[in-house]
C-alpha cells in the first residue's frame, strides 16, 4: 500500500464557508482537536458573494419584529415544507448569533441609535436583514475566518475530498482526498466528519455559482447512506445579470429592490402587480401609489409585489420574457436609478454600482440594469436532526446549503446567512457531543482509500478519451434546459436518459499534465458529484409532480395538498457512487407542534 | 468578435516560459473568459485560480500586461491592442502557471491580535454609523494579495517577508486600532515587529486595489502617524507621563488574547 | 512578559518565483510621471537655490510692502539692506537670510507623505512605478537613519503654521503701503503717500498664503492631530468635525503641494521682477 499523508482529528469540517468556519470555532471552543478542509483559499467560499444581508429577528427597525413572525415568515417562503423545529430553532437563535459576531469584531451598518441597521428583503415581512451596505457576506466570513485563525484552528486549503470514509460498523470514521497544489494524496481519521461544503449549482449554464458548488456534501453523504430530501428544490434567483454573455448569471442583489428598485417590462409596465399569488394577496400592495409609500412608512401601504419571495418573482420574470416583452437580450429591466438618487445607489449599494459599471459598461444610477433568474441555491440536501445537524450515518453531520429542509422548497433573502450560524454551531455543537460520547479510535478501511485513490488517478492512465470540459458543458447545457426553472415529465424523463450517457462518459475522462494544480483532472474528480446530485434533482423534479416554491412543473402547475405533506427521500441502499441506483421515496414531515401552529391560523 | 492572442506564463518552480495562444474573443469579456476558455480548449492542465468571477472573493489575481489585477474584472477591450501577457504574481513562490503560494499572507494573518472588545452589554454593543465607516472601508477588503504582490519591500526584497506584514495587514492593524469598542494597543507592535517603518508610502497597494481602498492615506499613514504618537513624538511621551497614560509594547499587544 | 508565540511560524524565504525574469513587463508609458517629477522638483531645487543663495537684493518692493516669502520673516541683515523698516533678529548673519528661512518649509516638504512619495520613486526608484523593479538591490525604508528622521513631521507641520501665521501677515502688509519722500528705491526715486493700497502683488502674496495655509491644512499630520488619532468620533465631536473639514483637502494634497511650491516661486519670482524694476506691479487702487 502506498503511503499517503495522513492526519488524525476529533473533528474535520468539509467546508470553509459560513457553517463550516462556525462549526469549527464552536468545536473548537470545546477543546477539540478540529481541521477545517477547504476546496479554495480559506475565505473564498461562496459565503462571500452573499450581498443583501442575514436575517435575524432583533427588532431593532420595527420592535415588533419577532421570532415567531420570522419563523412564519420562513415556513411560508418555504410553502410549509420546511422543517419546522429548524425553522424554529433559526428564527429564535439568529439574533444572538449575529450579535454575536459583532464580539468577534464585524461591523454592521448602525441605526441611529447605534443598533444594527436592518434592511427590507422579499417575503420577510419586517426590515430583518443586519447587512454591511451590499457585501454582508464577506463581512461574515472575514469576522468568521478571523475568529478561527486567532483560535488557531488547522485549515487544509486546496484541498479537495474524494470521499468519505467508514469503520465497519458505518460510522464516518475520516476522509481521503488531495491536495490540489501538490496533486497528492491525504487521508484523515476523525471521530466525526462535519459536511459544511455548500451548494450544486455549477451544474447548470447559468448560475450564480462558483467552480466550487458541484455538490460534494450531497453526494458524499448519499454514498455514505445518508439520505437527501427534497432535492428538486432549486432556487433560482430571479435577478442575475444577463448581459454581455460573459458575466450572464451574476447575482444582482435583492437589496437593490429593498431599497425601492422595481421591474419592469419592455412597455415600461411594472409587471409584478400582475403576478400576486392568492396566498400573498392579502399583505401586498395594489397599485405603484400604496407601494410606494411603504417604503418609507411600512404602516402607510403593503409591500410592494417586487419583493414577493424570489420563487414567484423569478416565475413571473420568467413568464414575461415567454410573453415576448423582456429586454433586448432576455431579461427584464430592474430600475432603480429612477427611483433613488444616484448618491443613494451608490451608498446603500457600492458592490452592484461596481459590478455593472466595470462588467457591462452600465452605470446603475443612470439606467436599468438587465436581469433575469439564475441558478442560485438548493434547499434540498442532506436529512439532519434539527437540533444536533446529524444526519442519518452516526458521526456525519451537515449544516449550511448542503443541509436539506431549513428552507422548505424556497428560501427567503438573507436567510441563508442566518442558516449558516444557527446551524453551524449546532453542527459544532453536536459533532463535539458525540465525540464526546463516542468510544474507541477510529478506524478506516486501508483498501478502500486505496480504492479511491486508484479511481481518482484513471483519467491520467487513458490515452484518448473524453475531455472533462466538455462533459461539464454538456451537463450544464442539459441541466438548464431540461431541469431549469420551469421542468415538464417528459423533460425530465429525457434528462436522466442524458445523464446515464454523461455516466458513461464521464468513466472515460482523459486528463493529460501532472498533478500539480492540474484544472482539467480537478474537474474530472468533481464530475461524479455533479452528475450524482443533477440525477437527484432531476428524480425528485420528476416524482414531485405539483408546483411548490423553487420546483415548478409546467404540466402540474398548482400545489398539490398531498404532496405538501411530504419530503421525497432519496438514498442510495446498495451504494455504488456515482453509478449506484438512487432511490426515491415519500415521507411524511415532521409534524409541527399546536402551539407552533397557531401561528398560521391567526394571521390567516 | 477577432481573435485574440494571449501570451500566458506556462511554468512552474523549474522554470518556464511565456507561450502564445491564439483564440477567439467575444463582446465584453474579461481576461478570465478567455483563459477558461483556452482551458476547456487548448490548455486543460493551465492552472489558475479563481472562484466568483464577480470581483468579490479576490482569487483570480494575476499581472496582466505587467500590473497586478484581478483577471474576472479586467475587459479584454480595455487592454491596449496586441498580445495580451498574463503572468503570475511576481512576489509569491510559483506553484504553477498562474498560480501562485500565498501562504505568506496567512502566516502574517496568524500574527494579528485579535479583536478584543470588552464583554457586550445586555441586548448588543452600541455603536455609532461614523465609528463603524472608518473600519468598513477597510473591511471591504476581498484579500486578493494584489496589495502585498505589487509591494516593493517584498516583491523585490525577499528578506523583507520575514518581519513585513504588508499592506493587506496595515488596513487590518488600521481597522482594529480605530476600533470603537478594541481595548488593545497594537502601535509598537506594529511598528517593531509588522515592518511599518518599511514603507515608503510610495502607494501603489493604493493604485492596484480592486476595491478602491485608500490603503496608504486611511490606513498605513495613519498607523505611521501613530506610530510617532507612540514611540517618536517627545510631547506625546510628556504627556504619557503626566496623564499616566500606558501604551502597550510589542509584546504586551501580542500576548492580549480576548 | 512572555510572549505566546505558539501559533507563529516562520516565513519560509527564498521561493521560485514565476514569471519572466524581466524589470518589469510592462509596456505602457509608466516613465512618464517620474520623469515629470524629476524635471519638476529639480526646475524648484534649482530656482530656490539661486534665489536664495545669489538673489539677495531683490527680495521686497518696499513701496507696495511686499516681501518674497524666501526671504520672510525679516531676520538677517540683509533685510535692513533691502530697505525693510523692521529690525533683523539676526543682525549678524551676512549670508542669505533666505537659508535660515528656507529650512522650515523646506523640511515640512522633505517630510512631507507626498513629497516622500514623489522623490522615493522618480529619484530614489524604490520603486519607480508600480511593479517596476526597485533599482537598488538593498532596502530598509524608514526603519533606520537618516530615513528614520521622517517620522518628525508633525514638528515641520507646527513650524510650517508659524510660517503660514507670518506670510499671512506679510501678505496683510502688502496693503499698508509707506508713506515716502522721494526716497531712493531700487535707482528710482519713489514719492507716495502710504496708507491702504492694492496691487497685483498685493494679491500675489494673499494666493501664495492661501495656498500654503491649504497646503499645511491638507497635511496627512494634520489630519491625524485634528481627529484621526482618535478611535471614536461619536465621542469627540468637534474633533470628528475638524477632521470632516480637512480629509477632502486631504485627498487633494498633491495637487496643493504642487500648486504652492509653483506658486511660492513665482511669488519670489514676481517680487523680484518688481524689485529690480524689470517689469511694474500695476496698482489696483
Amino acid at each position: 500500500m502506498a503511503d499517503y499523508e495522513s492526519h488524525s482529528y476529533d473533528v474535520i469540517i468539509i467546508g470553509a464557508g459560513g457553517a463550516g468556519l462556525r462549526a469549527a470555532i464552536e468545536a473548537k471552543g470545546r477543546g477539540l482537536n478540529v481541521a477545517l478542509i477547504c476546496k479554495s483559499l480559506l475565505g473564498k467560499a461562496h459565503t462571500v458573494m452573499a450581498e443583501g444581508g442575514v436575517a435575524a429577528a432583533m427588532g431593532n427597525v420595527y420592535s415588533e419584529d419577532n421570532w415567531q413572525v420570522h419563523f412564519r415568515d420562513t415556513m411560508r417562503g418555504g410553502k410549509m415544507l420546511n422543517n419546522w423545529r429548524m425553522a424554529q430553532l433559526h428564527a429564535q437563535e439568529s439574533p444572538d448569533r449575529v450579535r454575536e459576531l459583532e464580539g468577534w469584531g464585524a461591523l454592521f451598518d448602525r441605526t441611529k441609535d447605534g443598533r444594527i441597521l436592518q434592511r427590507d428583503v422579499g417575503g420577510h415581512r419586517s426590515a430583518r436583514l443586519a447587512h454591511v451596505g451590499d457585501r454582508t457576506g464577506l463581512e461574515l466570513i472575514r469576522t468568521l475566518q478571523q475568529k478561527a485563525v486567532s483560535m488557531d484552528i488547522d485549515v487544509f486549503m486546496e484541498c479537495k475530498i474524494l470521499k468519505l470514509l467508514q469503520d465497519a460498523e458505518g460510522r464516518v470514521s475520516g476522509a481521503i482526498g488531495y491536495w490540489r497544489p501538490t496533486g497528492e494524496f491525504i487521508s484523515f481519521t476523525a471521530k466525526a466528519v462535519v459536511l459544511a461544503s455548500g451548494g450544486v449549482g455549477k451544474s447548470w449554464k447559468y448560475t450564480s455559482n462558483s467552480w466550487e458548488g458541484t455538490g460534494d456534501g450531497h453526494a458524499m453523504a448519499m454514498w455514505a447512506g445518508a439520505d437527501l430530501i427534497d432535492m428538486e428544490c432549486v432556487q433560482f434567483h430571479p435577478t442575475g445579470m444577463v448581459w454581455p454573455l460573459s458575466v450572464r448569471g451574476i447575482l444582482v442583489t435583492e437589496g437593490v429592490r429593498g431599497d425601492g428598485g422595481v421591474l419592469r417590462n419592455s412597455d415600461g409596465k411594472r409587471f409584478m402587480f400582475d403576478y400576486v399569488a392568492d396566498m400573498f394577496r392579502a399583505e401586498t400592495a395594489e397599485s405603484e401609489e400604496e407601494a410606494d409609500k411603504w417604503y418609507d412608512d411600512h404602516t402607510a401601504g403593503r409591500r410592494p409585489p417586487e419583493l414577493l419571495p424570489r420563487d414567484e418573482v423569478a416565475r413571473s420574470i420568467n413568464s414575461e420574457v415567454k410573453a415576448g416583452r423582456g429586454s433586448p437580450h432576455g431579461g427584464v429591466f430592474l430600475d432603480i436609478a429612477s427611483r433613488r438618487s444616484a448618491e443613494f445607489i451608490r451608498r446603500r449599494l457600492p458592490s452592484m454600482y461596481h459590478q455593472f459599471m466595470e462588467l457591462a459598461g452600465v452605470d446603475i444610477t443612470a439606467t436599468a440594469m438587465e436581469v433575469g433568474p439564475t441558478c442560485h441555491y438548493i434547499m434540498g440536501g442532506v436529512r439532519v436532526d434539527a437540533d444536533t445537524t446529524a444526519t442519518t450515518v452516526p458521526g456525519l453531520f451537515a449544516a449550511g446549503e448542503v443541509a436539506g429542509g431549513m428552507h422548505g422548497s424556497n428560501r427567503l433573502g438573507g436567510n441563508s446567512l442566518s442558516d449558516l450560524l444557527v446551524f453551524g454551531r449546532r453542527a459544532g455543537m453536536g459533532a463535539a457531543d458525540y465525540v464526546e460520547g463516542r468510544t474507541g479510535t477510529p478506524t478506516i478501511d486501508h483498501d478502500e482509500l486505496e480504492a479511491v485513490v486508484q479511481e481518482s488517478l484513471k483519467p491520467f492512465t487513458r490515452e484518448t478519451g473524453e475531455n472533462p470540459y466538455d462533459i461539464q458543458r454538456d451537463l450544464q447545457e442539459m441541466m438548464q434546459s431540461n431541469v431549469g426553472i420551469i421542468r415538464t415529465g417528459s423533460e425530465l424523463e429525457e434528462a436522466l436518459v442524458e445523464l446515464d450517457k454523461l455516466v458513461e462518459r464521464a468513466d472515460n475522462v482523459a486528463v493529460k499534465g501532472g498533478r500539480v494544480y492540474n484544472p482539467a483532472w480537478n474537474l474530472a474528480t468533481d464530475l461524479p458529484s455533479m452528475l450524482t446530485v443533477s440525477r437527484s434533482v432531476t428524480l425528485g423534479a420528476l416524482n414531485r409532480k405539483e408546483s411548490r416554491g423553487g420546483h415548478t412543473r409546467e404540466d402540474f402547475p398548482k400545489p398539490d395538498p398531498e404532496f405538501g405533506k411530504v419530503n421525497l427521500v432519496l438514498s442510495q441502499p446498495s451504494g455504488g457512487g456515482m453509478h449506484g441506483e438512487i432511490k426515491i421515496s415519500p415521507e411524511p414531515l415532521l409534524q409541527m407542534p399546536d402551539d407552533l401552529k397557531v401561528l398560521f391560523e391567526e394571521t390567516k | 468578435m477577432a481573435d485574440v492572442t494571449m501570451r500566458i506564463w506556462r511554468g512552474d518552480d523549474k522554470g518556464g516560459q511565456l507561450v502564445d495562444y491564439r483564440i477567439e474573443g467575444n463582446e465584453g469579456e474579461v481576461v478570465l473568459d478567455v483563459i477558461h476558455r483556452l482551458q476547456a480548449t487548448q490548455a486543460p492542465d493551465l492552472a489558475c485560480r479563481w472562484n466568483c468571477k464577480a470581483g468579490k472573493c479576490g482569487s483570480c489575481s494575476a499581472e496582466i500586461n505587467g500590473m497586478p489585477r484581478l483577471m474576472c474584472m479586467t475587459r479584454m477591450d480595455q487592454l491596449p491592442a496586441g498580445p495580451v501577457t498574463v503572468t503570475p504574481m511576481r512576489t509569491f513562490p510559483i506553484i504553477k502557471d498562474l498560480v501562485t503560494d500565498v501562504s505568506f499572507n496567512f502566516e502574517m494573518a496568524k500574527r494579528v491580535p485579535a479583536f478584543n472588545p470588552p464583554p457586550a452589554p445586555e441586548g448588543g454593543y452600541r455603536m455609532a454609523q461614523v465609528d463603524v465607516e472608518r473600519g468598513q472601508e477597510f473591511r471591504k477588503c476581498i484579500e486578493c494579495f494584489l496589495c502585498q504582490n505589487v509591494c516593493h519591500v517584498i516583491r523585490d526584497h525577499e528578506d523583507n517577508k520575514a518581519h513585513y506584514a504588508g499592506p493587506r495587514f496595515f488596513i487590518r492593524y488600521a481597522e482594529l486600532e480605530m476600533h470603537p469598542l478594541d481595548t488593545n494597543d497594537r502601535r509598537e507592535l506594529v511598528r517593531e515587529r509588522m515592518g511599518l517603518g518599511l514603507c515608503n508610502i510610495t502607494k501603489c497597494c493604493t493604485e492596484v486595489c480592486p476595491e478602491h481602498i485608500k490603503i496608504t492615506d486611511n490606513a498605513i499613514i495613519p498607523l505611521k502617524e501613530r506610530a510617532v504618537d507612540a514611540h517618536y513624538d517627545p510631547v506625546a511621551w510628556l504627556g504619557r507621563k503626566i496623564t499616566g497614560r500606558k501604551k502597550r509594547s510589542a509584546d504586551e499587544a501580542a500576548a492580549l488574547r480576548p | 512578559m512572555a510572549v505566546d508565540n505558539a501559533s507563529i511560524t516562520e516565513v519560509v524565504l527564498g521561493g521560485t518565483r514565476g514569471g519572466p525574469d524581466v524589470k518589469t513587463l510592462r509596456e505602457d508609458k509608466w516613465w512618464k510621471l517620474p520623469l515629470v517629477t524629476v524635471l519638476g522638483l529639480s526646475a524648484f531645487v534649482v530656482y530656490a537655490t539661486w534665489a536664495a543663495v545669489w538673489g539677495d537684493s531683490n527680495f521686497f518692493y518696499l513701496p507696495h510692502n511686499i516681501i518674497s516669502p524666501f526671504y520672510s520673516p525679516c531676520l538677517a541683515h540683509a533685510c535692513k539692506a533691502a530697505g525693510d523698516t523692521g529690525s533683523p533678529v539676526f543682525d549678524w548673519w551676512r549670508l542669505s537670510p533666505a537659508l535660515i528661512i528656507l529650512v522650515f518649509p523646506l523640511g515640512f516638504r522633505m517630510t512631507c507623505y507626498y513629497y516622500r512619495k514623489a522623490y522615493y520613486r522618480s529619484f530614489w526608484r524604490a520603486p519607480v512605478a508600480c511593479a517596476v523593479q526597485d533599482a537598488r538591490p538593498g532596502y530598509t525604508g524608514e526603519t533606520r537613519a537618516p530615513l528614520i528622521i521622517q517620522n518628525i513631521h508633525r514638528y515641520f507641520f507646527y513650524a510650517g503654521l508659524v510660517f503660514n501665521v507670518l506670510l499671512t501677515i506679510d501678505a496683510v502688509q502688502g496693503f499698508i503701503w509707506p508713506t515716502l519722500h522721494h526716497q531712493l528705491v531700487h535707482g528710482q526715486y519713489v514719492t507716495q503717500s502710504g496708507g491702504f493700497g492694492m496691487s497685483v502683488g498685493s494679491l500675489v502674496l494673499c494666493v501664495n498664503a492661501t495656498l500654503l495655509w491649504i497646503y499645511s491644512l491638507s497635511c496627512h499630520a494634520c489630519r491625524h492631530l485634528c481627529g484621526g488619532q482618535i478611535r471614536s468620533f461619536s465621542k469627540h465631536p468637534i474633533r470628528h468635525k475638524l477632521w470632516k473639514f480637512v480629509t477632502p483637502l486631504n485627498a487633494r494634497h498633491m495637487t496643493f503641494a504642487w500648486c504652492s511650491l509653483f506658486f511660492v516661486a513665482f511669488t519670489d519670482l514676481y517680487v523680484r521682477l518688481v524689485a529690480s524694476g524689470t517689469i511694474t506691479d500695476f496698482k489696483i487702487f
